[in-house]
C-alpha cells in the first residue's frame, strides 16, 4: 500500500508537468488548428536556456529562468507565429505539421551542436528533502512540481474563463469569424496562446529537467507524452489535457512497477489506441462535428 | 507535352539503367537504397496526396516487411514467396489499422499510425526470442532467380530497378483506373465525391493499406540490401522522414516522392563538408520550403515555369473588375 501511495504521487508529478506541455499543444491546436510536432523540443529548449544564463552570464538560477522565459516567450512565442505558422497557415494543416518536424529537429540538432550532446545536471527548484509519511518516501521535489503544475494550470483556466481577454480568446479559438465580426482583435488573441504556450512550456522545462537531466533529446519522449495526453484527455478541451496528463503520468509509472519494465512505454500508446477506438473526442472532450 | 512524354519516359529509364555504371560500391548502394526509400515515398503518397490522410507509420510497413523477409529467408525460403507475404502482411495490418481510425475524424489516422509505429518498435526490441532484439537479424542472403545470383551490389540495383518500376508501374496504372481518380476526387472534394456515390470511408482505407503495402515491399528489398536490421531503423524518425520526402518533393505528384527521397538520401551527402551542421541546414531548408513552396519543389518548379512561360494576358483593367 506505501509502495502505492509512493508511485501514485510520483505518476502525479510526473504527469502534472506532462499537463503543462500538454495544455500548450492542446491551446495551439484550439487557436490555429498547429499541430505542433516540435512540442517536446519546445520543453526541452527552455532548460538550455537557464543553463546558458547561468554558465555563460554567470547569472544566479533565479535570474536565469526569468532569461529563459523572456528568451522563450520571444523565440518560442513570437517567432515561431511570425516566421512559421502566420506565412502557412492558408496553406492547411500538412505544410506545417512537416514545417513543425523539421523545427523539431532544428532545435535538437542545435542545443546538440552548440551547447553539448551530453546529459547536463539541473540545479534543483525545490530542496531534495525526503518525508516519510506512513511508510511511504515522499519527496518535496514532487509535491512542489505538483503544486506548481496546478498553480499555473489553474491560473490558466481562470485567466480563460474569468478575464476579458481570455474569453476573447475562447471567442476567436472557437469562431474566429464571429470573433472578428464583434470587434476581437483575432490576431492578437491568437498571439496570446503562443505567448501562454511558450510559458507553459518553458515552466515544464524548469520542473522537469532536474529529474530527467537537460539533454538535446529529451523533446522525443516529452512531445509523444504530451501528444497522447491531449487526445486521450479531449482534443478540445484544456481540463482534459490536465486530466490526460495526470492519467499517463500515473499509468506510466504503475506500468513500471507492476507490469513491465519493458513495455513501460507501451502503456500509454495502448491507452490512446483504446481512447481512439472507444472515446475518439477524448474522456472529457466534446464531439467536433466531422469536417466532410 | 503528351508527345514528349514517351521519349522522356524512355531517357528516364535509360538513365536509371546507365545511373550506376563505372561508380563506386558505396554510390551504387545509395542508389539502391533512393530507389527502395522512392517505393516507400511512392505509397505514402498514395495516402497522402491523393487520399489526403496522414500516415505516421511508413517506416513501421518498412519494418514489417523487412523482418518478415528477414525470418523467412534465414528459415531458406526464397526471396520472391517472403516478399509476397511481406506485402499481403503489410496490406492486412494496413487495413486493421486504418479501419477503426478512419471511422472518426480525419487527422485520426495520424495519432493511431504515430502509437502503431512506437508499439512496433518496442515489439521488435523486447521479443528478443524471434527478432533479436536490439541486435537485430543479420546474414540474410541476396536471392538469386534462375541461377542469377544478385550477389554484387551491381546485380542488386538492377534488381531493384526491376522492383521499382514495376512498382511505379503498379502505382501510374492504380492512379488511372476510374478507382484511382476517385481518389482524386476525394480529396478535391470530398463532399461532392460522396454525393456521386463514392465511399469515402473504403476508398480512403484501400489507399492507405495500398500504401502500406508498398512499404512492405520496400522493407523486403530493405533486408536482402543492408543485410542486417534493427529495430532502430524503422523508428518513428524514419517514418517522419518519409513523409518528409514526400512532402519536400510534391505530394499528390507522381514523381514528387522519387525526386524527394533523392533529395532526402543524397543532402545529407551533399551537405557532409558541413560536418555536425547539416542537420541543421537540411532543417532550415525544408522549414523555408514549406513556407514558401507548400506543394513542394515540383509544385515549385511549377510555379517558376509558369512565371517564365508567355502566355495570352487577359485585359489588366477587367482584373480589377473581376475582384470588385
Amino acid at each position: 500500500m506505501a509502495e502505492l501511495i509512493q508511485i501514485l504521487i510520483s505518476g502525479l508529478a510526473a504527469g502534472s508537468i506532462y499537463a503543462l506541455a500538454a495544455v500548450g499543444f492542446t491551446l495551439l491546436w484550439q487557436a490555429s488548428q498547429t499541430i505542433n510536432f516540435a512540442q517536446g523540443e519546445f520543453v526541452m529548449l527552455p532548460a538550455f536556456f537557464v543553463l546558458v544564463g547561468m554558465t555563460v552570464f554567470g547569472l544566479p538560477l533565479w535570474p536565469s529562468v526569468f532569461l529563459a522565459l523572456a528568451l522563450s516567450l520571444v523565440i518560442l512565442g513570437v517567432a515561431f507565429k511570425r516566421l512559421i505558422v502566420e506565412p502557412m497557415l492558408p496553406h492547411g494543416t500538412l505544410p506545417l505539421v512537416i514545417a513543425t518536424i523539421a523545427l523539431g529537429l532544428l532545435m535538437k540538432e542545435s542545443v546538440k551542436e552548440f551547447y553539448g550532446a551530453t546529459a547536463q545536471p539541473f540545479p534543483a527548484i525545490f530542496p531534495q528533502t525526503v518525508y516519510h509519511v506512513a511508510g511511504a518516501s515522499v519527496s518535496l521535489q514532487d509535491i512542489g512540481n505538483l503544486i506548481v503544475s496546478m498553480l499555473a494550470i489553474g491560473g490558466l483556466q481562470l485567466f480563460l474563463n474569468r478575464t476579458r481577454t481570455g474569453r476573447c480568446m475562447q471567442a476567436s479559438a472557437q469562431n474566429p469569424a464571429v470573433a472578428e465580426i464583434l470587434g476581437v482583435n483575432v490576431k492578437r488573441m491568437v498571439l496570446y496562446t503562443f505567448l501562454i504556450n511558450a510559458a507553459l512550456a518553458t515552466i515544464a522545462s524548469v520542473l522537469i529537467s532536474p529529474i530527467y537531466l537537460a539533454k538535446f533529446s529529451n523533446g522525443e519522449t516529452l512531445g509523444l507524452v504530451a501528444f497522447i495526453a491531449a487526445i486521450v484527455g479531449g482534443f478540445n478541451q484544456i481540463r482534459g489535457a490536465l486530466v490526460g496528463g495526470l492519467l499517463i503520468g500515473v499509468i506510466d509509472n504503475v506500468s513500471a512497477v507492476y507490469i513491465s519494465a519493458e513495455y513501460r512505454s507501451a502503456m500509454p500508446l495502448i491507452l490512446l489506441i483504446a481512447i481512439i477506438l472507444l472515446r475518439p473526442q477524448g474522456l472529457l472532450g466534446t464531439p467536433e462535428g466531422r469536417t466532410v | 507535352m503528351t508527345r514528349l512524354q514517351p521519349v522522356l519516359f524512355v531517357l528516364g529509364i535509360a538513365a536509371l539503367v546507365l545511373a550506376p555504371i563505372g561508380q563506386g560500391n558505396y554510390i551504387v548502394y545509395t542508389l539502391c537504397s533512393w530507389l527502395l526509400f522512392s517505393i516507400a515515398a511512392m505509397g505514402l503518397n498514395l495516402t497522402l496526396g491523393y487520399a489526403g490522410q496522414v500516415s505516421l507509420a511508413q517506416a513501421a510497413f518498412m519494418g514489417i516487411g523487412a523482418y518478415i523477409t528477414s525470418l523467412l529467408t534465414l528459415a531458406g525460403i526464397h526471396w520472391g514467396l517472403a516478399a509476397i507475404l511481406s506485402i499481403a502482411a503489410s496490406f492486412a495490418v494496413g487495413l486493421m489499422l486504418g479501419y477503426p481510425a478512419l471511422r472518426v475524424q480525419h487527422h485520426f489516422l495520424a495519432f493511431v499510425t504515430l502509437a502503431f509505429n512506437t508499439l512496433l518498435f518496442l515489439v521488435l526490441r523486447n521479443e528478443e526470442e524471434i527478432t533479436g532484439g536490439s541486435f537485430g537479424l543479420s546474414g540474410m542472403e541476396r536471392p538469386s532467380f534462375f541461377g542469377v545470383s544478385t550477389d554484387t551490389n551491381m546485380a542488386f540495383y538492377y534488381f531493384s530497378l526491376v522492383c521499382f518500376l514495376i512498382a511505379a508501374f503498379a502505382m501510374w496504372w492504380i492512379l488511372r483506373s476510374p478507382w484511382g481518380r476517385a481518389f482524386k476526387a476525394l480529396r478535391e472534394n470530398p463532399i461532392r465525391a460522396e454525393s456521386l456515390g463514392l465511399k469515402i470511408r473504403r476508398q480512403t482505407l484501400l489507399a492507405f493499406a495500398i500504401g502500406s503495402a508498398f512499404g512492405g515491399l520496400a522493407g523486403a528489398l530493405q533486408a536482402p540490401l543492408v543485410q542486417f536490421i534493427e529495430p532502430g531503423s524503422f523508428a518513428l524518425i524514419h517514418s517522419l522522414k518519409l513523409l518528409l520526402m514526400v512532402v519536400v518533393g510534391g505530394s499528390g505528384f507522381f514523381f514528387g516522392p522519387m525526386l524527394g527521397a533523392a533529395v532526402v538520401i543524397l543532402l545529407p551527402e551533399v551537405l557532409r563538408f558541413t560536418e555536425g551542421y547539416y542537420l541543421i541546414i537540411y532543417s532550415v531548408l525544408v522549414i523555408v520550403l514549406m513556407v514558401y513552396s507548400p506543394s513542394g519543389l515540383i509544385g515549385l518548379g511549377r510555379r517558376i515555369a509558369e512565371k517564365l512561360k508567355p502566355r495570352h494576358e487577359a485585359r489588366r483593367d477587367l482584373q480589377q473588375g473581376v475582384q470588385l
